[in-house]
């Protein structure tokens, strides 16, 4: 007797985002990443689309991190040094978009600034076809600074510009408007402060298909069921209807993962925790995969090896649609 | 599912009778929903309606057990789809495989590696719950061999995989009076191991290509006798093996179809198949190989996946003493969220300085949550210092922040004046470095 598979029907759908501009569109990319669109809990092809896949982004840094693990030095050797040369490897690696996450200081110790963040934008463009999100490094004041410049010096390319929190998101999304770009809203894995920072920035006018939020996650380990969790309850209530909560979401385990101690750190740690290189590529790869189960339409990846097994993953469970 | 109290109305004579002590048959059916009565204190139920209300009152998903002498791995009873709407409840076990084509010696040495591991996260010790032998040398007195090597090598439960019921029949000689997991019956063999399980009294599973014949080949088990099943269903990927989980879940939980209302097998060939098979649905997971690094964090993914999320794990807020503190030593705040407390306390262990650990009560959150959900700020860090009666502890002053909440220095500052306040690193990790240099 033929088992009767029950469906969800749900009444809401993912807004469709589309980074990057071609020349077509104003830009110089040559290719443009859309996410969302999703009538369905992540890869349930026997109940509704999920027309675009996950994809893969791969984080670099402006200038050579200072305490980023060795694992992840070793991974990409001398790239580390310039933007470009990192843009170019990642792109290599397959990263389907780039991150560029900014610093607060330059190589020769003094504060970041408005000119040569716009250059680092501009090499890693210049470098790669691929899409650009760039995210400022996290001090408000500078972030604004440094955004508004690279808005500027780029309008039109329709770069992910990051990142809008609750206590700072005018600014930034005042550029991206003014400028054809898009921004993600980060907020601490909560769902009703994931809503009301959405509601926050639509209502400064600004376009909700140009908005991708970043609930936020721990690492595995570090209350990653925490923004699991968020992240299935802010799809739910997406395919649930809520318009407010309708957007593409942007997760960063490579951030979280590599910060984990089992992936800093590979003396004097306990026998069980195995070899450090490949315990720390786990550390990430796992933390990433758990995600895609909870609604990940990008993942920002330090690795090239994660970046190979999530995009298997990823082209393993889309196989069905 | 269990049923409402009209549908259970429906089920009883509707006499009004009161002999069961009630008014009428509805008040009696309202408290048998409510499970405050037992069925029994009616006596004019019909037997077609006890089976009925019995088998409404069992858990949508059979709990299943694997046993060998004092250890058990258990399964099921999960209610939920979303973690978030209540809990999972039993974390899928987590089994090592080997194969009766490795030479005995190796099979009794890899699986005494595995089953002395032991790793500790949060301060709970994680291992793994036990072995899998599979059969690809088709010949029973292997088969058997293998068995008894891994039972050399570990008290822990056991999976035995063989579709060849005499293979299977041999391996489970050696097991005698343990209740292993069979693996397992399909449309072709089902009755030799339907048989097998009985005179073992072991759990069986069954694998079919379709929910269709897996459903098929539970009823036709459960005819037998049978009661405890696992299903193994043959997916031929991840985007199937989601799509059948959740389908099971969904049938089980949600419209009580009691042939598909068991725990589900999980075989994972890479690490993201692995966390797919925690997170989604897996009862029992079956790995190939054993390596620490790859365990370790898919204990702890488990255990994370598994957590109660109406309770947080804390910590009692309080002063603790690390490395035997004095009055010159610092006085490191923090929350009183378990992770944030284990991963500051084990690194200022190992730095083996002394310090005094204050843990707030920030209601069991992160210190960055917490301090964005207002949970964390100087007022709450300062009431912890008077209530722990921080002050009579330390002649020297000094209170260092974490780096996250460098923010509430100066806030700190006003709220405790006589007091030096530092601001320390962001992670945990960097502490034991920033307490040589910084606090000398």
């Amino acid at each position: 007797m033929p088992v009767e598979i029950p469906k969800d029907n749900w009444p809401g759908v993912v807004r469709k985002v589309t980074l990057g501009a071609t020349a077509a569109d104003g830009g110089t990319r040559s290719k443009t990443i859309t996410v969302g669109g999703e009538k369905t809990l992540p890869f349930l092809a026997f109940e509704g689309p999920m027309p675009h896949r996950p994809v893969v982004a791969v984080e670099i840094k402006d200038t050579p991190p200072e305490d980023w693990s060795s694992v992840l030095l070793k991974a990409w050797g001398d790239a580390i040094q310039s933007p470009a040369a990192w843009a170019k490897a990642a792109e290599a690696a397959g990263a389907d978009l780039i991150v560029l996450a900014l610093s607060v200081t330059l190589k020769n110790g003094q504060p970041n600034t408005p000119a040569a963040a716009v250059e680092a934008v501009k090499s890693v463009l210049a470098a790669t076809g691929l899409p650009l999100a760039v995210f400022g490094p996290g001090q408000a004041e500078l972030d604004n600074s440094l955004m508004v410049a690279i808005a500027e010096a780029t309008k039109g390319e329709k770069l992910l510009l990051g990142v809008c929190e609750d206590k700072n998101y005018r600014t930034i999304v005042a550029t991206a408007m003014a400028n054809g770009h898009l921004v993600t809203a980060r907020t601490p894995m909560d769902v009703n402060l994931a809503k009301q920072l959405n509601i926050l920035i639509h209502d400064m006018g600004f376009p909700l298909d140009r908005v991708i939020m970043d609930p936020t996650t721990g690492a595995l380990g570090y209350g990653i069921e925490y923004g699991y969790s968020a992240m299935e309850r802010l799809r739910l209530a997406g395919l649930q209807g809520d318009a407010m909560t309708q957007l593409p979401m942007l997760i960063t385990p490579g951030f979280e993962a590599w910060k984990t101690k089992e992936s800093k750190v590979g003396e004097d740690v306990p026998a069980a925790w195995g070899d450090w290189e490949k315990r720390a590529i786990n550390w990430e790869i796992l933390t990433a995969s758990t995600l895609l189960q909870s609604c990940a339409d990008i993942l920002v990846l330090r690795h090239p090896e994660s970046v190979q097994q999530i995009k298997a993953a990823i082209e393993e469970l889309m196989s069905a649609a | 599912m269990a049923l409402s109290g009209i549908q259970i109305y429906k089920l009883l004579p509707q006499t009004n009778c009161k002999e069961c002590g009630f008014p009428t048959c509805l008040a009696f059916a309202m408290k048998l929903a409510a499970k405050q009565i037992e069925l029994s204190s009616c006596p004019y139920v019909s037997e077609t309606s006890k089976t009925q209300l019995a088998e409404s009152s069992a858990p949508p998903i059979r709990m299943i057990s694997i046993k060998a002498g004092e250890f058990e791995v258990k399964a099921g009873n999960e209610i939920v789809l979303f973690r978030h709407d209540k809990t999972f409840y039993n974390r899928p076990g987590l089994f090592i495989q080997v194969d009766d084509s490795q030479s005995l010696d190796q099979i009794t040495a890899s699986v005494k590696t595995a089953d002395a591991f032991s790793v500790n996260y949060v301060g709970i010790d994680l291992k793994v719950d036990g072995f899998a032998v599979r059969s690809s040398s088709g010949s029973p007195a292997q088969f058997a061999a293998a068995v008894k090597a891994v039972r050399q090598g570990t008290k822990r439960p056991l999976v035995l995989i063989s579709a060849d019921a005499k293979v299977m029949a041999e391996g489970l000689k050696v097991l005698a009076g343990e209740a292993p997991l069979i693996c397992g019956a399909n449309s072709a063999n089902w009755e030799a191991f339907a048989d097998l399980a009985k005179q073992a009294n072991t759990s069986l599973a069954v694998s079919g290509a379709s929910l269709d014949e897996l459903a098929d080949l539970a009823e036709k088990l459960k005819g037998k006798g049978l009661e405890n099943l696992v299903l193994d269903p043959a997916s031929k990927n991840l985007a199937e093996e989601l799509a059948q989980n959740t389908q099971i879940r969904r049938l089980a939980v949600k419209k009580n179809f009691r042939n598909l209302g068991f725990p589900v097998l999980a075989h994972p060939k890479s690490a993201a198949a692995a966390a797919q098979a925690i997170a989604k649905y897996a009862g029992f997971v079956i790995l190939e190989q054993f390596s620490p690094d790859f365990v370790y964090p898919l204990l702890v993914l488990r255990q994370n996946i598994y957590t109660d999320p109406q309770k947080p794990i804390q910590i009692t807020p309080g002063l603790y003493e690390i490395n035997a503190p004095g009055p010159e030593s610092p006085v490191l705040v923090t929350t009183n969220f378990s992770i944030t407390y284990f991963s500051v306390a084990n690194e200022v262990e190992g730095s083996g300085l002394p310090a005094w650990l204050l843990v707030t009560d920030a209601e069991g959150m992160s210190v960055l949550t917490a301090w964005a959900a207002g949970k964390f700020d100087a007022e709450r860090i300062a009431k912890a210092v008077k209530t722990f009666n921080v002050a009579s502890k330390v002649s020297k002053k000094r209170i260092v922040l974490p780096g996250h909440v460098a923010v509430l220095s100066g806030e700190l500052e006003g709220e405790l004046a006589d007091w030096e306040v530092r601001v320390g690193p962001r992670e945990a990790v960097d502490l034991p470095a920033f307490m040589k240099q910084a606090l000398k």
